[in-house]
């Protein structure tokens, strides 16, 4: 089997929130202990709501944090720490992909400019080079010539985000983290931005972390998929198997809630109880209070990633499953 | 009747100037650039040197012959003092207001970059800077070191700094957070390339604004230095100068007074006119 591009072993981070003088502040164990690997030229999609620590793994695979405890290793050499010249000359060879291009583009550039910088940055091209390098990642994005002399706030949504893809692929990277790259955009031109990310990753055999709460757009281009809960991966399986046959009961509810055509409402699981807070984990299974399945057991232990049938799910209800297939 | 089949005549150069910059800003750009040329050509178009007295002609009115702004209380030539006035406020004020703008947005960026203890330092530097009386300051370090036009220059650069400090400052911790400062960083950028390229166009419309309010301010804040005789030493003269001591013939010589201090008025109007229509030129998301 072929190493592994990038690769997190043990990952945890940590944030502090609320410390004053008199009292320490609240722990909020952001991501708690992540093991991922992702091979060349595969997708893995990383999913689950909003707090269960997705974007922060992000950051941290891309060494743009430095994690609380564990490593993050890229072809197999550790990440070294952030804004050091090391760390700057390994950025042209891994990049983010934002959430809102409008945000992460500077509004007194051109877009050719932009596009440019990071060529410019590192010293990669110069001159009528440059000119020439940035004319052809626009076109590969699908960005019209004429195009080139515009601001970011004159450009639509998805043009804006194609400036961004195009500057993140200038520099030729090898790994991609895609945080949520299109959840900001209109549904209609959210389809054309998946299709131009999926090309351009079978054109350039990227490897690719794509992170998004969206289980249609994961399905669409991942071949691989965690879910996260709660700052840990509760079920990992390739994509058919995550989509048609979910184990977990996290994952049962979140590919339930994808409306299917023809099929109304029928044998949608609706999750009860709050949603998690990462300050105040539940004791046991931090799935738990939620869970259809829970019982007394599940309060008091913490259930294990297992591999079973080709994928790995932590949940103790699943471990018989796991070991009469075993 | 006209014949409306006529072809409209191309707009010429004038009609174009006036259309991309509005009247007033236009009259502002004449008044500044004439004040810039007069301190320059000081030396060459002032009537007479600014010591010369002519006792026979002591607070002559304006509009006699050979005095056009009359005369001061010692028969020297108000407009030659005027002019003269005009060079030495005018290096003041922008010498000041550029070491002010430049030293306050280093201090603002360096607290946005290196955070912990620097951005400590340099806000509790700029508290003190905002809770001293900045008179009271600028007394005590004029009566210890005496008055030279370095030292005012200098002294009056610190007037205002921790204006630009907090809003660099500010404004680069909002871009690094989240956003294009933050995405540059992450291209493999360094610091150096991310203050002076992307942070600094993206501020400067906030900091020409803010040097359009100081520059009127160190203005007046020399004007009272010299005023109460620590600021620009007689003979040599500035506005405020000028306003200090025509202030005594008020009532008998008023346009000893008036000439500077009209010139005060309309150059920090027009600096202020032109401060405000500029930022919105050099900001291209509302062209």
């Amino acid at each position: 089997m072929t190493p592994p591009v990038i690769e997190a072993r043990g990952l945890v981070q940590k944030y502090e929130s609320g410390r004053s003088l008199l009292k320490p502040g609240r722990v909020v164990r952001a991501v708690d202990g992540i093991d991922l690997a992702v091979r060349p030229g595969e997708v893995l999609g990383v999913v689950g709501e909003s707090g269960s620590g997705k974007s922060t793994l992000g950051r941290m695979l891309l060494g743009l944090e430095s994690p609380a405890a564990g490593k993050v290793l890229f072809d197999g050499a550790a990440m070294p720490a952030p804004r050091t010249d090391e760390w700057r000359r390994l950025r042209a060879r891994m990049q983010l992909i934002y959430q809102d291009p409008l945000a992460a583009l500077d509004r007194r550039m051109t877009i050719a400019d932009q596009i440019g910088e990071p060529l410019r940055i590192h010293r990669i091209a110069e001159g009528p080079e440059l000119h020439e390098r940035v004319a052809a990642l626009m076109a590969r994005v699908g960005l019209r010539p004429d195009q080139a002399d515009r601001y970011p706030h004159e450009l639509s949504g998805g043009q804006r985000q194609r400036v961004v893809i195009a500057r993140a692929l200038a520099t030729g990277p090898k790994f991609l983290v895609c945080d949520e790259p299109v959840s900001a955009l209109d549904v209609s031109i959210q389809a054309q931005v998946v299709n131009l990310l999926r090309d351009l990753q079978e054109q350039e055999g990227l490897t690719m972390v794509f992170i998004s709460h969206d289980l249609k757009v994961v399905r669409n281009i991942c071949d691989r998929v965690a879910v996260m809960y709660l700052g840990r991966v509760v079920e990992e399986a390739p994509s058919d198997q995550i989509f048609t046959d979910p184990r977990h009961p996290y994952t049962r509810a979140l590919v339930s809630s994808v409306p299917k055509a023809g099929q109304g409402l029928a044998g949608r699981i609706i999750l009860q109880g709050e949603p998690p807070n990462p300050a105040a984990r539940p004791d046991g299974c931090a799935f738990h209070p939620r869970c259809p399945l829970a019982d007394a057991a599940c309060a008091r232990e913490v259930p294990a990633l297992e591999r079973h049938r080709g994928r790995l799910t932590a949940c103790l209800k699943q471990r018989p499953v796991a070991q009469t297939a075993a | 009747m006209t014949d409306l089949t006529a072809p409209l005549a191309a707009p010429g150069r004038l009609t174009r100037l006036r259309r991309a910059v509005p009247l007033l800003v236009l009259l502002s750009a004449i008044w500044i650039a004439l004040v810039i040329l007069t301190a320059a050509l000081a030396d060459v178009i002032r009537p007479y040197p600014i010591t010369q007295m002519n006792l026979s002609a002591r607070l002559v009115p304006m509009g006699t012959p050979g005095f056009p702004l009359g005369t001061d209380e010692l028969g020297r030539d108000v407009l030659s003092r005027l002019i003269q006035s005009v060079r030495v406020s005018l290096v003041i004020a922008f010498g000041a207001t550029l070491l002010s703008a430049v030293f306050g947005t280093t201090l603002g960026f360096l607290a946005a970059q290196f955070r912990g203890w620097v951005e400590h330092f340099v806000m509790a530097l700029a508290d003190f800077q905002a809770a001293l009386p900045f008179m009271i300051m600028s007394l005590a370090v004029l009566a210890f070191f005496g008055s030279s036009m370095m030292l005012l220059v200098g002294l009056m650069g610190f007037y205002g700094w921790e204006r630009y400090a907090r809003i660099a400052r500010g404004l680069a911790i909002a871009a690094s957070a989240q956003g294009y400062a933050g995405a540059v960083v992450q291209l493999g950028a360094k610091p150096s390339w991310v203050y002076l390229r992307h942070i600094l166009p993206n501020v400067a419309s906030t900091l020409i604004v803010s040097m359009t309010l100081t520059f009127p301010e160190i203005i007046l804040m020399e004007s009272g230095l010299s005023f109460l005789g620590l600021g620009v030493q007689p003979p040599e003269t500035s506005l405020g100068n000028m306003v200090g001591f025509g202030r005594e013939y008020l009532t008998r010589a008023p346009w000893i007074m008036l000439a500077p201090s009209v010139v005060i008025v309309l150059t920090t109007l027009s600096i202020s006119l032109l401060g405000d229509w500029l930022r919105d030129r050099l900001d291209p998301t509302i062209r």
